[in-house]
């Protein structure tokens, strides 16, 4: 059975119908890019993957969890299904430790030693275990991506949602934080991810999907779909952002 | 015009001062404590999910804000006894000002939640944080440290309102004053005297409050 499975999902905002009969399924240790134009529903689909969004029609199954808006499910999907912001989001008030650890400690209820392990461990991976006792203010925003990268892996997540977590960063920034990501494929994380880095999409993903007014207008291998575009929509948006 | 000033004359008198300093000093650290605390729970109720809360919080912080202190303050320890509450002078006073404080705050506290960035929210929920700890742990604090100044600020501007509660004869600092000076007619160098500790209070407590500030949020010592 798939990882995530996304069947029929429909979703409006008021009289804006945003997802319109949306179908996925996401093996464990796929690596998806999801592209397509601003409001085409990308960010819609991915919040409703967690629960941050609820839908108004079909089913969402994670790790054999129904996603629903309840409160307690979504925090017991919080133990399966990571997300990364293009935002950070980071804990002002928390150093990069505090924020990696704050909730494994008051979620998975591991004892503070080993959450400060864990801390260590998961900073490794991003390449900044010398920043664990930094505040976000003192760090750069490819530094505190990494850093709320990092806070994702620590709850030890089955797949990773990460919504354009490149795009408010500096470009000589980007780099660092795709690096990390390449990483985490080659690990086997499953990861889901919205993304206007094309390159990446092509050479690092499994599967492209291209989204178009609230569908998913074409999907397939992620370097057959940027080779041959069947779709004169898919076609138009790349020779626009390449 | 050439008045004896006779600052000598208080010194029978410095027991009743001390006295009254130290009640007041008393009264407004349990006034800043207390007074934050229900300004925090009342914050919370404000953001909060339940309208019904809200609206109860609402009514509660305008009907505060919009009538003089005194008039609270005389209500308590003059009116509740018709309902059956008999509160001693001191019982009257702190809770009047408890009650003040906790509306004045109320609002000041709402205003740093209202800053927090949806998107921290958010991430708080995506990694499993109940609502209560995401209040705590990730609201609050920021919301607290944003707003801070204007809370210390409003908690001094209360301390020095303590001197009304001498009117229902807390023997406070003020209360000390009065009584001095019927005793010893050093109107201007009982007053002079009085107002000099309340200046010296006021700039102790925003210097504690200062340090108190960098103590509780270390990030604020981290560079940008
Ligand atoms: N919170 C919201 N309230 C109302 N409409 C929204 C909200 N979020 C997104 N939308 C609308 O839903 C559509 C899809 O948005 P979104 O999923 O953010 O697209 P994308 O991420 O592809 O740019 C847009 O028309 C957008 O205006
Ligand atoms: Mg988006």
């Amino acid at each position: 059975m798939s990882l995530v499975n996304i069947d029929n999902v429909h979703k409006y905002y008021g009289d804006n119908h945003v997802l319109k009969g949306v179908d996925l399924k996401i093996k464990a240790g796929e690596v998806i890019s999801i592209i397509g134009r601003s409001g085409s529903g990308k960010s819609t689909l991915l919040r409703c993957i967690n629960g941050l969004e609820s839908y108004d029609k079909g089913g969402i199954t994670v790790d054999q969890m129904e996603v629903t808006s309840d409160e307690e499910q979504i925090r017991k999907l919080s133990k399966s299904v990571g997300m990364v912001f293009q935002s950070f989001n980071l804990f002002p008030h928390l150093t990069v430790s505090q924020n990696i650890t704050l909730a494994p400690k008051l979620v998975r209820k591991v004892s503070a030693e080993e959450a400060d392990t864990l801390a260590l461990q998961v900073l490794e991976k991003v390449g900044l275990k010398d920043k664990a006792s930094s505040y976000p203010q003192e760090l750069s925003g490819g530094q505190q991506q990494r850093v709320a990268i990092a806070r994702s892996l620590a709850m030890q997540p089955k797949v990773l949602l990460c919504d354009e977590i490149t795009s408010a960063l500096d470009p000589e920034l980007v780099g660092d934080v795709l690096n990390v990501l390449e990483e985490l494929a080659a690990e086997g994380m499953t990861l889901v991810l919205v993304t206007h880095e094309m390159n990446f999409a092509r050479d690092v993903g499994d599967r492209v999907i291209f989204m178009h007014q609230g569908k998913i207008w074409e999907s397939g291998d992620a370097k057959e779909v940027f080779a041959a575009p069947k779709t004169p929509e898919l076609q138009k948006f790349i020779d626009a952002v390449l | 015009m050439a008045y004896n000033f006779q600052f000598s004359g208080l010194l029978p008198y410095l027991q009743n001062l001390v006295d009254g300093l130290v009640t007041t000093v008393v009264i407004t650290l349990i006034t800043t404590v207390l007074g934050c605390l229900l300004g925090t729970l009342c914050a919370a109720a404000r953001a909060g999910q339940s309208s019904f809360k809200s609206k109860v919080v609402g009514v509660y912080v305008e009907l505060i804000r919009n009538t003089p202190f005194i008039v609270q303050l005389f209500f308590i320890f003059f009116g509740l006894p018709a309902l059956g509450l008999r509160l001693s002078a001191w019982e009257a006073g702190t809770l009047a000002m408890v009650i003040n404080l906790g509306a004045y705050s109320t609002e000041i506290i709402r205003a740093g939640i209202e800053a927090t960035p949806k998107g921290q929210i958010e991430a708080a929920k995506v990694l499993g944080l109940t609502r209560f700890q995401t209040f705590v742990r990730v609201v609050l604090p920021p919301a607290i440290q944003k707003i801070y100044p204007a809370l210390t600020s409003q908690c001094i501007i209360v301390m020095l309102g303590s001197a009304v509660l001498s009117q229902i004869s807390v023997q406070e600092l003020t209360f000390a004053a009065n009584f001095i000076q019927s005793r010893n007619f050093l109107s201007f160098e009982v007053y002079f005297v009085v107002a000099g500790v309340y200046l010296l209070l006021s700039i102790g407590m925003r210097q504690l409050f200062n340090g108190i500030h960098y103590l509780v949020f270390p990030n604020l010592r981290a560079q940008r």
